[in-house]
């Protein structure tokens, strides 16, 4: 039972160049530390040191910001997108 | 038999249904009016809401207004006789609801009802915007309303550069763009107003003779500085729209937080290596960017263009797609993109919506009475984009 991350290509970098990562099903929050313990640097990027994520990277689930579901706790279930959005500003 | 035109007029006027005037003006809404008489003529007055088909064309175009065979069509010529005549073709092109307007628009005008004056549009106008008015969605009195509107380009670079070019087009009477920057040998990979012989000129008057040469009825108010919290509002406040096309975090959020100053919405882009955002902010309408982003990255999490690359023509793209949407809030036509987040990947070549909402607790526009604190350009990365408020 798996859900599939994207790795926007400013964290590819950080993902061996993958643009999508397997991660088991559950809740975000289940996700992301096992993103973080096959990625140590991209997790740090995800969460501050509070275990919040920050607030220039938003996550969504399918379409939703998880801000406005039930943040970590959101469930993520089998075969559902997790989209990294991190703020850019090249212009 | 030969019957002559009178003849012929007649003859329809009895196969088709003639509409009064007095009882057509208060339905006016409901039903799609076409004026088939010539542009000159149109020129002179028409009735408000009217789409300008002159009769020459009718047949080819009226599915571009009437959609529907059963929907209500009136047409209307000077004095009711080019009408009855177009009205019966109509209705053998399968039009079930169509009407003449009785006596036309002269007999419109003896019994006082309203009328707009004459269009500003010239003949080169009709001309050059002909597609653009052969939309019933824009038609001449959108093409009007394009000619009349103010958008403010924050950047002249590599998306502001295809959003000036196709505002410019698209005949936005005014254009400002602001941008402290010159043109550099390593801009025109991507940054299509300027070119070879302009390196070293200022950004903003290279854009101006590349904008000008395209379409002169747009006039060009070139700011060559730094947008500040000291110039934003004064700058701002002449403009209907701001195109936020910045390459960096302090702009942005200036850009947002003057727009919560003024309301004026923010068709934001931002783009970086192969990925773009597109987005329109509708001041405590929609989400702001604060909503979105609270804080910028810190800068040693936030590489920049000149560090990690940008494709050219994925500028291209965010920036055109923010043009569509600044002309579909200047003709307020379609669903524009606030409170969705459009993102572009080129190299999966996928476009992908995520809902994007207005935070109860945005550290911006949460507060509607108290805008944010316009934070000073240079020391916001400092700040770490802490928001205060005006009181």
């Amino acid at each position: 039972m798996t859900a599939t991350v994207r790795i926007p290509t400013s964290l590819r970098t950080l993902t061996d160049g993958s643009s999508e990562v397997e991660v088991p099903t559950g809740q975000v929050g289940t996700a992301i530390e096992d993103l973080t313990t096959r990625y140590p640097e991209l997790g740090e990027r995800l969460l501050g040191e509070d275990g919040k994520p920050r607030r220039f990277v938003n996550i969504f689930v399918a379409e939703d910001d998880i801000r406005f579901l039930d943040g970590l706790d959101t469930a993520l279930t089998e075969g559902q997108v997790l989209t990294i959005l991190p703020a850019v500003a090249g212009g | 038999m030969t019957l002559t035109y009178q003849d012929l007029v007649n003859q329809a006027k009895q196969q088709i249904r003639e509409v009064d005037p007095a009882r057509l003006e208060p339905r006016l809404e409901d039903v799609t009016i076409l004026d088939i008489r010539e542009a000159d003529e149109f020129d002179h007055g028409a009735i408000s809401g009217a789409h300008l088909v002159p009769r020459g064309v009718l047949e080819s175009v009226v599915g571009l207004f009437a959609t529907d065979l059963d929907q209500e069509v009136v047409l209307y010529c000077a004095v009711g006789a080019r009408s009855a005549l177009a009205a019966q073709t109509l209705q053998q092109m399968g039009y079930s609801n169509v009407a003449s307007l009785r006596g036309g628009f002269n007999r419109w005008k003896d019994e006082g009802l309203p009328w707009h004056p004459p269009d500003s549009l010239t003949a080169e106008q009709r001309a050059r915007y002909s597609r653009h008015t052969l939309l019933p969605e824009v038609g001449e009195a959108g093409q009007v309303k394009l000619l009349e509107s103010r958008v403010l380009l924050v950047g002249a670079g590599g998306l502001g550069s295809p959003a000036a070019l196709y505002l410019a087009a698209a005949g936005v009477g005014t254009l400002g763009i602001i941008d402290f920057d010159v043109v550099d040998a390593s801009n025109l990979q991507r940054q299509i107003l300027h070119n070879v012989d302009r390196i070293g000129q200022p950004k903003v008057e290279s854009a101006r003779e590349t904008l000008t040469a395209l379409n002169p009825d747009v006039k060009v108010v070139t700011y060559n500085e730094r947008l500040s919290a000291d110039n934003v509002l004064d700058i701002f406040a002449e403009y209907d729209v701001i195109v936020d096309g910045g390459d960096n975090f302090p702009t942005r959020y200036l850009v947002n937080d003057a727009s919560l100053h003024l309301r004026k919405p923010v068709v934001h882009g931002s783009v970086f290596r192969f990925e773009g955002q597109v987005t329109v902010f509708d001041p405590y309408e929609g989400p702001c960017y604060r909503c979105q982003f609270a804080e910028p990255p810190p800068p040693e999490l936030a590489p920049s263009c000149a560090e990690a690359g940008v494709l050219g023509v994925l500028t291209g793209i965010i920036g055109s797609i923010q043009a569509i949407e600044t002309v579909k809030i200047l003709l307020d036509i379609g669903d524009g993109l606030a409170g969705r987040l459009l993102t572009y990947d080129g190299l999966a070549q996928e476009f992908r919506t995520l809902r994007v909402m207005r935070d109860p607790q945005c550290p911006a526009c949460a507060d509607e009475d108290h805008p944010p604190q316009l934070v000073e350009y240079d020391v916001t990365c400092a700040h770490q984009g802490s928001v205060a408020r005006v009181a």
